[in-house]
């Protein structure tokens, strides 16, 4: 599949990683699939709850998820994606990603090297679990159709 | 009628794209098997390799989590609602990237396997680690034999020296059979005999600005064990820029100092000493002497702090600076702050490269001697000659005893100044120390004071036990 963010969205994940640095930054991703297109429609921060590593790991504990998806659920949008920071390391994901990782979803990262936002790649796992392939991120403004 | 399952979106793909589903079931138990029985993709998302639920997966029964229920022996009933909600972990920690361990590993380490702290999982972040040691001398040596010991897998070493004699009463990795080897052969060659699982990786040179951020970059902790300001600052600037944590140490006579340095959780060096001190008035180990044991203390420390941090075990040294005093036996800690005006790591820092540290501590365009100094063997010809050659040796009186050139008067550097009325302006004086670096302090004391006709003995006393008197014992 496509991952398909608006430019503010990816702005808005940079800015995220880089005020939580040197900490993981995390959230998620919320909007609709559209064919073999995840759109992305609005973006949900949340707190890293590991916080004593958070350094090195994050954590979006169930209650937080439930909490987002059911906001996401009143605008009709589901939870397409996760992001995360990986402060000084590249954004590809780690084993540990790899590990604890959900099929289908869209796994954005961003390397945040020093401080200052890097690359921003998304990821998704595969069915078997065993890699994460890259997968394509196209830019769009959303079109705001006045009915 | 049946238990209805939310199916979390990740996981629709597995049920023909639907967000919830029926499952006849009892229990929670019963009906995950169910779930998966149907659909049997689901089964590696939802269960480990044994059998057991994956930590990221949460099963709620009408909005409880069954971990605050009975678990997978929960009892469901027709009519309840039963959610997967996700949880989201990840992070650059890389817990199975990290390579396993051999039984010979294993065995190796079984005192570490069986440390609640270190265990299976620390081991392999020790073994995937990579600790830089900055010197492979007094603090370096045992820092070098416990990170080895301890079975981290890669040691960078950075030294340029070669096994001097006077280097064996503390720089323990060395030996008699190594004397005037390169370092680092020595070093590797002690480290393999130790633990052949280490790799090690050596940069034969000095510490410079040009090459200390290609060489730090590719570790992941570095360990200071440098006897010189100019390094110390490089050090300590380059892991700053880096975002590396210094594991610091330093050690003089009977004493210590350790810390860790880590601008992003704590101070740095130039957050507790902005400036060095100028230059000559802490004496190195060479012109100070130092206890052997001490090193051996205070790297220990160092090899400590950087397992520590590997394993993300335990307190660290950050922002604390330990004192130990060898003579009192006596360990204190001192608190220190980050400085928000730190030069290098505070809010505005005004060092964002590497700069000339060899400048920064003073050091650099050395005074020219030229004409000033004498040989071992000029000074011996010509004291032959001229038997009124005053010969004024500036060392310690304990020195002294070691070892002395007949002939020589002993005035100790600290009180020439005091001193200066005991001889005659006319003679013709020669000063000598150890290697001839105090000798040139007292030469410019005596001709700041008028005395016209001082030189200096070059290489000092070794030189004239090397040159002139071989029957004289060197230290």
């Amino acid at each position: 599949m496509t991952l398909v963010l608006e430019p503010r969205h990816a702005n808005a994940i940079c800015r995220h990683g880089e005020a939580d640095y040197p900490a993981e930054a995390c959230g998620l991703i919320g909007g609709t699939v559209d064919g073999d297109r995840k759109v992305a429609v609005q973006l949900v921060p949340l707190a890293n709850q590991r916080t004593a590593t958070a350094r090195k790991r994050y954590f979006i504990d169930p209650e937080s998820f439930r909490r987002a998806q059911e906001k996401l659920d009143r605008d009709g949008l589901d939870v397409i994606g996760v992001y995360h920071s990986h402060p000084d390391h590249p954004a590809a994901p780690s084993a540990f990603d790899r590990e604890h990782a959900w099929p289908w979803l869209s796994y954005v990262i961003v390397g945040i090297g020093r401080g200052r936002a890097a690359q921003l790649k998304s990821w998704t796992l595969s069915d078997d679990r065993a890699a994460f392939a890259e997968e394509p991120i196209t830019f769009e403004e959303r079109k705001i159709v006045w009915q | 009628m049946a238990v209805t399952v939310l199916i979390p979106t990740p996981l629709r793909g597995y049920v023909g794209g639907r967000d919830a589903v029926q499952v006849e079931a009892t229990s929670v138990g019963e009906l995950l098997e169910r779930l998966a029985g149907e659909h049997a993709a689901l089964r590696t998302h939802l269960f480990a390799e044994d059998g057991r639920l994956r930590s990221f997966v949460n099963v709620y029964v009408n909005d409880r989590d069954i971990r605050h229920l009975s678990q997978r022996e929960t009892p469901v009933q027709p009519g309840d609602t039963v959610s997967i909600i996700p949880s989201i972990a990840g992070g650059t920690a890389v817990a199975a990237d990290q390579p396993r361990l051999s039984h010979e590993e294993i065995l190796r380490y079984s005192r570490h396997l069986i440390l609640p702290d270190v265990g299976i999982e620390g081991q392999r972040k020790l073994k995937a680690a990579r600790v830089l040691l900055v010197g492979a001398g007094g603090l370096g040596s045992p820092a070098a034999l416990y990170l080895a010991a301890a079975g981290v897998g890669t040691i960078g070493l950075v030294d340029f020296d070669v096994v001097d004699q006077t280097n064996l009463q503390r720089q323990i990795i060395h030996g008699t059979s190594t004397v005037g080897r390169p370092k680092l052969e020595s070093a590797t060659e002690r480290i393999r005999e130790l633990n052949p699982n280490v790799r090690v990786e050596t940069f034969e040179t000095r510490l410079t600005s040009e090459n200390a951020l290609d060489i730090i970059r590719d570790f992941a902790i570095v360990a200071d064990g440098t006897d010189n300001f100019p390094t110390r600052y490089l050090v300590n600037d380059a892991c700053v820029l880096l975002g590396k944590p210094n594991v610091y140490g330093s050690i003089f006579r009977f004493e210590g100092q350790a810390s860790v340095f880590y601008a992003k959780e704590g101070p740095c060096y130039r957050c507790l000493y902005a400036e060095p001190p100028p230059p000559g008035l802490v004496p190195s180990c060479a012109e100070g002497g130092v206890l052997g044991v001490l090193p051996g203390i205070i790297g220990s420390i160092q090899a400590m702090e950087a397992i520590k941090l590997i394993l993300g075990a335990g307190e660290s040294l950050i922002g604390r600076l330990l004192l130990f005093d060898a003579l009192k036996l006596q360990f204190r800690e001192l608190k220190l702050q980050k400085d928000p005006d730190c030069p290098v790591c505070g809010t505005h820092p005004t060092v964002t490269e590497l700069i000339d540290y060899q400048a920064f501590c003073g050091i650099g365009a050395e005074p020219s001697y030229s004409g000033a100094e004498i040989t071992a063997e000029e000074l011996e010809a010509e004291w032959q000659k001229n038997p009124d050659l005053l010969v004024i040796d500036v060392r310690d009186p304990h020195e002294y005893q070691i070892v002395h050139i007949d002939g020589a008067v002993l005035i100790p550097l600290g009180e020439l100044p005091t001193r200066l009325g005991e001889f005659d302006g006319h003679r013709e004086i020669v000063t000598h120390c150890h290697h001839g670096a105090r000798s040139l302090k007292a030469l410019e004391i005596l001709k700041g004071a008028g005395f016209s006709k001082v030189r200096s003995l070059r290489g000092g006393i070794d030189a004239w036990a090397v040159n002139v008197d071989p029957g004289m014992p060197r230290y």
